[in-house]
């Protein structure tokens, strides 16, 4: 057992620890702040004020939400399946939060001498990160498609079946749109993804897979609305057509984990887009170790671009979100993926 | 019992419970998830394996896609809940000759199993001493494309043969 000890009060052990609560409550507050955002946000695109009673510019409007969730009387439809009806956003939550953990979001660290040795900044560092995020992201569909299922409710049913049905047909392009990227970087560990991106061309031209491959980082882009299920991809709870979804029958903190996991998973495809795309911690002005800062920084501008989208785009017709991800992204993704292959084999890359 | 032992008995308790689940109750929805779990037990055998692709691969391939298929046709066939007269003595299962071959085969199928693992040298319950040295992605896909290129592509006109006649029946005839 003195090993077990050992290993445990380590200074890494601790400093993992440390790093999965950080990662834990982060991306809980994140999805706090995210929801603000968007109604700060939509109210600015809509000309109104948004929330503003609660604190200062409405700032402790999560709060109040939050509370209002927790003291909400829990409801349940007399059909429902009863385990799978409480399983499901469960399932949803456990999902959202496992996919952050391969994704490293800071430079390696010693974290100011007290570690024998430099740490990445991450949860777990994985080698196949890559292909967890992509695994674990895929988890998360069934507890949209149970949740639709164990209502026992036609608008939730609809619902959670779209939404398997977008999800699968988005699956594939965005799985092309990665395969592209890890060709290129040769990896399929995201730190490592991130460690080929530094450096500039010409001194000045940060060397990001965005300026490499761009189209690959629109097809993600775009795969990654869809995978999120958000506007105008929206379709899993398109409320003029189904109420609200898959969630049509949830009340109180089921639906309050729902609510949360489609935050997380935004941030969390956010951020894998910028350790993929954006060169991850790497960039001009700021130290490497303080890299994190340079993170937050491309997260919040990628996931403004998520609340732009939404309160800009209408939402699509069923039929033509099939038609655009079967018949336009996913061909284009397959090309992108041949022409990088023989560029990777021509130059050598 | 170290502890390699105990997560590889952790794992494979999962795999085994959730297989027999599969099989042990009635609603074709909790036998599709007891599946997944049964999934989730083998790809963490694969990780003590030290083989962390294929670990990740049997999660996105079996329990992300193929699974997730599955559930949609259960769902939208929607295929009752096998009720207590199914079980009855009318069930063709149940009529004395399928019942007396199907003895007959798991009779065999048992036999041959205890014979085939005990001649298999070196047995031990447990994870194995002998770890692959080179389990990398590069490592396998360069295996894959030259030591086992024929049956890999063989594999894979096999697929396609499979879904061309699966697309082939389910066909509408035309009168």
């Amino acid at each position: 057992m003195g090993s077990l000890l050992d290993y445990l009060t380590a200074p890494t052990t601790i400093f993992y620890l440390a790093v999965t609560m950080t990662v834990f409550l982060a991306l809980q507050i994140s999805a706090a702040v995210m929801v603000y955002a968007e109604r700060k946000v939509a109210a600015f695109m809509q000309q109104r004020y948004g929330p503003y009673l609660v604190g200062p510019k409405g700032l402790l409007q999560p709060i109040a939400d939050i509370v209002k969730l927790v003291f909400k009387e829990e409801l349940k439809p007399k059909a429902a399946d009863t385990l799978l009806f409480a399983a499901a956003p469960v399932i949803s939550a456990v999902a959202a939060f496992t996919a952050f953990a391969p994704v490293p979001f800071g430079a390696s660290t010693t974290f100011f001498g007290l570690l024998p040795e430099p740490v990445p900044l991450m949860v777990a560092d994985v080698n196949v990160g890559v292909l967890v995020i992509f695994a674990v992201t895929s988890m998360g569909v069934y507890g949209i498609v149970l949740a639709g299922w164990a209502s026992n409710s036609k608008y939730s049913l609809l619902g959670g079946l779209r939404s398997s049905a977008q999800m699968i047909s988005y699956e594939l392009a965005y799985g092309m749109a990665l395969a592209t990227i890890v060709m290129l970087a040769g990896s399929l560990s995201l730190r490592e993804i991130v460690d080929t991106q530094s450096g500039y061309w010409f001194g000045f031209i940060p060397k990001w897979y965005v300026f490499i491959n761009p189209i690959s980082f629109m097809i993600f882009a775009t795969a990654g609305v869809a995978e999120t299920n958000r506007a105008p991809f929206d379709f899993p709870e398109a409320e003029q057509e189904l109420v609200a979804g898959y969630h049509t029958e949830y009340s109180s903190m089921r639906f309050a984990l729902f609510f949360l996991a489609e935050y997380i998973n935004m941030v969390t495809v956010a951020a894998v887009s910028v350790n993929l795309f954006l060169g991850g911690w790497h960039g001009p002005f700021i130290p490497e170790a303080y890299g994190w800062i340079w993170f937050l920084i491309k997260l919040s501008v990628l996931c403004f671009g998520y609340l732009w989208l939404r309160w800009t785009l209408p939402r699509f017709r069923y039929d033509q979100l099939m038609a655009f991800g079967w018949k336009l992204l996913l061909p284009l993704a397959t090309i992108n993926l041949l022409v990088s292959a023989a560029g990777v084999l021509y130059f050598g890359l | 019992m170290g502890s390699d032992q105990l997560l590889f008995f952790g794992f494979a308790g999962v795999s085994v419970l959730g297989s027999l689940f599969v099989i042990g109750q009635r609603n074709p929805i909790y036998s599709v998830l007891a599946l997944i779990v049964s999934f989730f037990g083998l790809s963490g055998l694969y990780v003590l394996l030290e083989a962390p692709f294929v670990a990740v691969v049997q999660i996105i391939i079996y329990a992300g896609a193929i699974m997730v298929l599955f559930l949609f046709v259960v769902m939208l066939l929607n295929v009752p809940r096998e009720g207590e007269s199914e079980w009855d003595k009318a069930h063709p299962n149940f009529r004395p000759w399928p019942m007396r071959i199907g003895a007959v085969l798991s009779v065999l199928m048992v036999t041959e199993l205890v014979w085939a693992l005990s001649r298999t040298p070196g047995m031990t319950i447990g994870v194995a001493d002998e770890r692959p040295g080179n389990s990398s992605v590069a490592e396998l896909g360069r295996v894959l494309f030259t030591d086992y290129m024929f049956a890999f592509e063989v594999t894979s006109i096999l697929i396609l043969i499979a879904m061309v006649g699966a697309v082939t029946l389910a066909k509408k005839r035309e009168h």
